[in-house]
């Protein structure tokens, strides 16, 4: 029997095979899958913010995509994950409102995305699915039978990667 | 200032509320005035909820609403957006102008946005009043997806500050209880602009 397991905003969770983590509704945050496909070993943060460099007030460290990913990669190691086998999927980042003077506040969605991307690279983890941007919500399941990554969105179909 | 707004005082609080009382009541009587009809309204409920709780406000994170969104500029930076569930949508437009059926269509997008357009512009108006300062809103951005989605935005923004968000939930209430509408404002400063609210109310963190 696989269990449902649920990740709310600024958080993470690990399991292993035949679980399944999910969180709804993501928008500009991201969702951060990564698996190990010889141990079955995922796991799913939800961060919100790139850096918890720039903030002062940074103890939740699953908010963040640099403290959460590192976070997550321990977590993992404890299950029995091996880093250097992880490959990684990411959704969400997506900019809900558009404005045409498009600030820093508004784009953070996509600051996300990229810190993201730039974080795994250097934790040499590929990724293998990039399912960021767009102006849609996002609800994702990441299952760790196979590391697949199911999407589910409103009018925007849903979709397997 | 990286004050979290957990630490907020009773005092702080109470402004805050006095401040969404005032700003919804003005909004309240721009509704009114624009359908002609009495529009009632509930003492605005202020609220600081953890981030991660504030999806269930609008009956969960997958559930589908409208959120109303507008920059401010001015003397103080930052956004403000209206978020109500889809029937309350559809009721506030109807409200305007009734339609049988109405569905989310490019009328009722339009229409939604003018309205929102409406109440958060009185509401900034008053609290511009209130604080003495330059607040300009921007046009209406409206989205229609799911709250955890929606509400990321002012998540996103209060998640610089700290782990909790604050909320006012106004409920405008027409004759018939079935076609009432439930909104929530939320105030989304940019983190300088928090204490130079906070200052111009006469308040110190």
């Amino acid at each position: 029997m696989s269990t449902m397991i649920k990740v709310g905003m600024a958080d993470l969770k690990v399991t292993s095979s035949p679980n399944v983590l999910s969180t709804l509704g993501l928008g500009s945050c991201i969702g951060i899958c990564l698996y190990d496909p010889v141990t079955k070993v995922s796991g799913l943060a939800h961060i919100m913010l790139p850096s918890s460099k720039t903030i002062k007030n940074n103890s939740n460290i699953a908010k963040f995509a640099d403290t959460g990913i590192d976070e997550l990669l321990v977590k993992m190691e404890g299950l029995g994950a091996n880093k250097r086998r992880l490959v990684g999927k990411i959704a969400g980042g997506a900019q809900m409102f558009a404005f045409s003077s498009g600030n820093d506040t508004m784009r953070i969605g996509e600051r996300n995305a990229e810190a993201v991307r730039e974080i795994l690279r250097e934790n040499r983890i590929p990724i293998q699915a990039d399912e960021t941007g767009g102006n849609y919500g996002r609800t994702i399941e990441f299952y760790a039978d196979s590391g697949r990554l199911l999407i589910k969105t409103i009018g925007h179909g849903t979709k397997e990667v | 200032m990286n004050k979290n707004i957990a630490e907020f005082n009773d005092i702080v609080i109470d402004v805050l509320r006095e401040v969404g009382n005032i700003g919804a009541g003005n909004a309240a009587t721009a509704l009114a005035k624009m359908i002609n009809k009495k529009v009632d309204m509930n003492v605005p409920k202020v609220n600081v909820m953890d981030l991660p709780d504030v999806p269930d406000l609008l009956g969960g994170a997958e559930k589908e609403v409208c959120g109303i969104f507008f920059k401010l500029d001015g003397d103080i930076e930052g956004s403000i957006m209206f978020v109500l569930n889809t029937q309350s949508a559809l009721n506030l437009v109807n409200l305007l102008m009734p339609r049988e059926d109405a569905t989310f269509d490019e009328f009722t997008v339009s229409a939604l946005q003018e309205i929102g357009n409406i109440l958060s512009g009185s509401y900034i108006s008053s609290l511009s009043g209130l604080t003495n300062l330059n607040i300009q809103i921007s046009v209406p951005s409206l989205a229609i997806d799911m709250a955890g989605a929606i509400l990321s935005v002012p998540a996103i923004q209060f998640g610089l500050m700290g782990d909790t968000i604050l909320i006012i939930e106004n409920q405008f209430i027409e004759e018939d209880v079935a076609k009432s509408v439930q909104g929530y404002f939320f105030l989304i400063p940019e983190i300088d602009s928090y204490e130079k609210l906070l200052n111009s109310l006469g308040v110190t963190l």
